[in-house]
């Protein structure tokens, strides 16, 4: 028998991964956090997630047919669920259908394929949804409601959910402030940052995530569980999450430090908002981060610096949407001064030279 | 020891159970041997015998021609039946001048050169000598003239002789087997090469997965204190000569440079225990060890393949294919290349033949990059395959030439890492290939401009000199010029 | 409103002024383009662009009435150098190139009349007054002259054969 054509050169082994067996992982690394504040926020936000996904599938595939492209292969990759399912994580638990599918319309269509597919978008499709819908619609997008775990006295039940989700049913009732907000609003009214912050819950409570805010965001420590897990599958490394809390943390407490009245402190910055989604799944996003190790530290140090500047100094209370995408425009030209030395030559390009002695 | 760190790096499933309890084992002779006439880097050697020549086993069959060449020598006794263009193990399927040599199974010797008596007192140009007449080159698959390296002694200031026992490929243990079965003439060959080099200094590097083979190995060099045997760290591609050096020595090799460079010169086990052969013994390279593996290979083994043996006769010799392999590799499955033909000949560089099934390959269709950034993680020589295979994908080969293309050595830790399975490796290769040729054609050119200009000059001159003539013609016979005219 | 005026007018006098003074003390004494690009061609003035000879082809370059595809010899290396040169983006895609070739002579046709030899521009012919001839093919470089003026059609251009030493591996074709 003949053996097969050489029609293409090696490796003829590969290590045992795909771009689908990565997006599985992460979408596997997400799911404590996801359970958990389904659970915290109820039915209402279980259908906003369904909405949001199905809807960030379906044009997904549109976008593929209209590109004309494989469709199957495409869908199959994942990459359209993890940014639907993000983009979830990133609303308001309760907010109505239309702000799901509008978020899957602004993520999938215009920010991925509009700019050629997987891989080719500049910025984070579920962040650049995000704001977009904060900037459209600020009311509905600012409309945070407390914890009411499911089955819980006074949690709304599946039609109850359906009212809220598809019906014309007002948030307002339940309303809550997210802690950053709270924290933002009172400042803005001259109560300084130490006699708002008693208000807020506290660090625990924040950091188990039973506090209002989005969907996906509040647990600080099922998402630091998901986050371990990608790390020890080696889907991403310690540098970007490292660098975005930890620069969010210095500067916490240095200018905490400096002025306890004006600037809330690091633990505060880091365990509020979406900081720990934002520094493992956002802007750890391949497509939208420089490429090697260097370039990841000063995006992560970028991303940190930028998301406590809009929160301290801006006037929406988080940043964390805003510091990653502004950064997403830098990685390319990060990217650019970030090579590794090639083996041999020195950072200039040229050729080592000879060592007389050697 | 202390190990410099070398960046990068992969590990593979190294599948090297498949055959590392497999003795070397001699294979019967084949009905015909195929004996390129280029298997090494450099000029293809010059044929000396054509068809209806008998030769013996071990006589000149084809001289090297020029400083980087290499002769080859009949491995066994027979009748050549004709001196061809036929199918080379290169991926391109293309043809080569070829020996074809008719085995008459007396396996008779021809009268080899003696053995140096006392090589260690002989002169170093003298082993260099037999090592260049025994047609050795490097077996670790380079295959480049081993006599040239070993005169390298002589322009440069060296210090260690390191033998690469690393063997990082997956699959391969044809020198696992050869350090647990020859360590004493290897250990031999190294001393023998250290004295042709004048360095003092032996290392013996062995990737820690060979325990036996380091066992053997550190016995066979227990009693030569220039000689040590070192454990490396088991990391693909460790057994890379400039690698190797770097986490050693911690010298770096200036790019375009060689190892001799920073004082060290790299041969292989294999090409160590050649030397010993070609000195001790008189005897040229006409046998190798081949590792045949792979999961559709029946029963994969360690063969000493006379060069010339088709691949087609090892695989039977193992039993044939359990199942259809979906790839057929000339080497390892990381950096060797797909053989279009089981008919092409085992050569000097061969160093295994896998048979491999489509698990094992592991090939899916190539969806987008989505920039992980694993191709910069492992890449040993430091490039950005990310940013290059968008580069060469766009023909931008130029850009791609100046962010170091050149650079890369095909290790395929970027393509093996791939989540997308793109065919980094592949565009590396073509990006390689035009770079080349379109030197190649700048300089042909080049040599043709300065050839017009030679012509232009010689005709300008001959037109002068016409002139010339045709003047102190006029002035002295004006008549005879009309003449000349007509004619 | 008149400080407006005024200040607005120094700054476009001197700005003028600058702009000219700079154009005359780094003006070019003569436009080097046609030198450039006659340098980039191969020099064999073998005519198979239609042009008298390199210079000329040169020029046409210049002037911008010639592709920079014109120079079947140089091949894809030199369009790319031209339209580099010339800032033109080529799509050297489309531009099937002549495989290179060499002149090969039929010994059997050669009646040894040498007027391939004194067309030959590089000397790659070698053979004298009725002997037969043949061509160096590493020095050949293709242009064909050589086969034009043979009276016995007795020299063919053939392509370089393809080498192992020169093939490479092709471009990965990927659509997703």
């Amino acid at each position: 028998m003949n053996p097969p054509l050489p029609d293409k050169s090696g490796p003829f082994t590969h290590a045992p991964n795909s771009v689908q067996q990565t997006m599985l992982t992460v979408l596997l690394a997400l799911s404590p956090a996801t359970l958990f504040n389904a659970y915290l926020f109820g039915w209402p936000a279980i259908l906003l997630f369904v909405v949001t996904v199905a809807s960030c599938i379906t044009i997904e595939a549109v976008c593929l047919v209209l590109a004309g492209r494989k469709v199957q292969a495409g869908l199959a990759d994942g990459s359209g669920v993890l940014t639907g399912w993000l983009l979830a994580m990133s609303l308001p638990p309760w907010a109505p259908w239309w702000i799901g599918v509008l978020g899957a319309v602004f993520a999938i269509a215009l920010a991925k394929h509009a700019f050629g597919g997987l891989g080719q978008n500049v910025f984070n499709p579920a962040m650049v949804a995000r704001v977009a819908l904060l900037v459209s619609f600020p009311v509905v997008m600012t409309a945070w409601v407390s914890p009411q775990p499911l089955f819980s006295a006074g949690a709304p039940g599946l039609a109850e959910a359906a009212a809220i989700t598809f019906g014309e049913y007002s948030v307002d009732a339940v309303s809550a402030a997210t802690a950053l907000g709270h924290v933002k609003t009172e400042l803005s009214r001259g109560i300084s940052v130490t006699q708002s912050m008693p208000q807020v819950p506290g660090l625990i409570d924040m950091a188990l995530g039973l506090r209002a805010g989005s969907f996906g965001e509040t647990s600080a420590v099922l998402i630091l569980l998901g986050g371990m897990y990608l790390m020890a599958r080696r889907v991403i490394s310690w540098h970007i999450p490292a660098t975005v809390l930890g620069s969010l943390f210095l500067l916490g407490t240095l200018f905490h430090a400096v002025n306890p009245a004006r600037f809330a402190d690091g633990s505060f910055h880091m365990f509020s908002g979406a900081s720990f989604l934002g520094a493992f799944f956002i802007a750890t996003d391949y497509v939208t981060s420089p490429v090697s190790k260097t370039g990841q530290l000063i995006f992560g140090i970028g991303c940190g610096v930028l998301a406590w500047v809009i929160r301290t100094f801006a006037g929406y209370p988080e940043g964390m949407a805003f510091a990653v995408l502004l950064m997403n425009a830098l990685a390319p030209i990060i990217d650019q001064y970030t090579r590794p030395r090639l083996f041999g030559r020195g950072r200039d390009g040229q050729p080592l030279p000879l060592k007389e002695d050697a | 020891m202390k190990f410099y760190s070398i960046r990068g790096g992969v590990h593979p499933n190294y599948r090297k159970d498949l055959t590392s309890e497999r003795p070397i084992v001699a294979m019967p002779l084949p009905e015909r041997l195929f004996i390129p006439l280029q298997q090494h880097i450099g000029a293809p050697a010059e044929a000396l015998v054509e068809a209806g020549d008998r030769v013996r086993k071990g006589q000149l069959i084809a001289r090297s021609q020029g400083v980087v060449s290499a002769p080859k020598h009949a491995p066994t006794s027979g009748v050549i039946e004709a001196v061809s263009p036929l199918t080379a193990p290169h991926p391109s399927g293309l043809a080569q001048a070829t020996i074809i040599l008719v085995p008459d199974g007396k396996d008779e010797w021809a009268s080899l050169p003696d053995p140096i008596a006392e090589p260690f007192d002989a002169l170093p140009a003298a082993i260099c000598e037999r090592v260049a007449q025994a047609g050795i080159v490097g077996l670790g698959g380079a295959a480049f003239p081993s006599a040239v390296k070993l005169g390298l002694g002589r322009q440069h200031r060296l210090e260690i002789l390191l033998i690469n026992g690393a063997e990082c490929e997956p699959y391969l243990t044809c020198d696992d087997r050869l350090m647990r079965e020859r360590a004493k003439e290897i250990i031999d060959g190294a001393r023998l090469m250290a004295h042709a080099l004048g360095v003092p200094r032996v290392i013996v590097a062995v990737e820690a997965n060979k325990p036996q083979a380091i066992e053997s190995m550190t016995r066979a060099a227990e009693h030569f204190a220039e000689v040590s045997v070192i454990a490396v760290p088991v990391q693909y591609p460790t057994g890379s000569a400039h690698h190797l050096v770097l986490a050693l020595t911690g010298r770096e090799t200036p790019a375009a440079k060689r190892t001799a460079d920073v004082g060290v010169v790299v041969h292989n086990v294999a090409t160590a225990r050649a030397v010993q052969q070609a000195i001790r013994h008189g005897r040229p390279l006409t046998h190798r060890v081949v590792t045949v593996s792979g999961g559709a290979m029946r029963a994969p083994n360690n063969i000493e393949a006379p060069i010339g043996a088709p691949v087609g006769s090892l695989v039977d010799f193992c039993g044939g294919f359990s199942t259809p392999p979906r790839r057929l590799v000339n080497g390892g499955p990381m950096m060797g290349e797909p053989l279009a033909s089981l008919d092409v000949p085992v050569v000097k560089g061969t160093t295994g033949i896998l048979a491999l099934t489509a698990e094992e390959v592991g090939e899916q269709p190539a969806s987008p990059c989505i920039r992980c950034g694993s191709c910069i993680s492992v890449c040993p020589c430091g490039l950005s395959p990310v940013e290059l295979a968008a580069l060469i994908r766009r023909d931008r080969i130029d850009v791609a030439g100046k962010l170091g293309v050149m650079d890369c050595m095909a290790c395929g830790s970027c393509a093996w890492a791939c989540p997308s399975h793109l065919p980094l490796v592949q565009y590396f290769n073509y990006a390689k290939g035009r770079l080349n040729a379109e030197a190649l054609a700048q300089r042909k050119i080049e040599r043709t401009r300065t050839l017009v200009e030679a012509h232009n000059l010689r005709q300008e001159k001959a037109v002068a000199a016409s002139q010339a003539v045709a003047a102190a013609r006029k002035t002295s016979q004006p008549r005879l010029q009309a003449t000349e005219v007509v004619e | 409103m008149l400080i407006d005026v005024g200040s607005l007018t120094i700054m476009g006098v001197a700005l003028g002024g600058l702009l000219g003074t700079a154009a005359r003390f780094l003006a070019v004494e003569e436009d080097p383009l046609e030198e450039e690009l006659k340098a980039m061609l191969p020099g064999s003035q073998c005519g198979q662009c239609g042009h008298v000879g390199c210079a000329q082809a040169a020029a046409a370059l210049a002037r911008g009435e010639a592709p920079v595809t014109l120079c079947p010899p140089g091949g894809k290396a030199v369009a790319e150098a031209l339209a580099k040169k010339l800032g033109i983006s080529a799509d050297l895609s489309e531009h099937t190139e002549k495989a290179a070739e060499f002149a090969y002579i039929d010994e059997d046709l050669c009646i040894g009349c040498t007027r391939c030899l004194k067309e030959c521009s590089v000397d790659a012919i070698l053979g004298a007054n009725k002997l037969m001839h043949t061509v160096i093919a590493e020095a050949c470089h293709g242009c064909g002259k050589c086969a034009l003026v043979c009276p016995t059609e007795g020299i063919v251009m053939r392509p370089l054969p393809q080498t192992i030493a020169l093939w490479h591996w092709p471009k990965p074709d990927i659509s997703h």
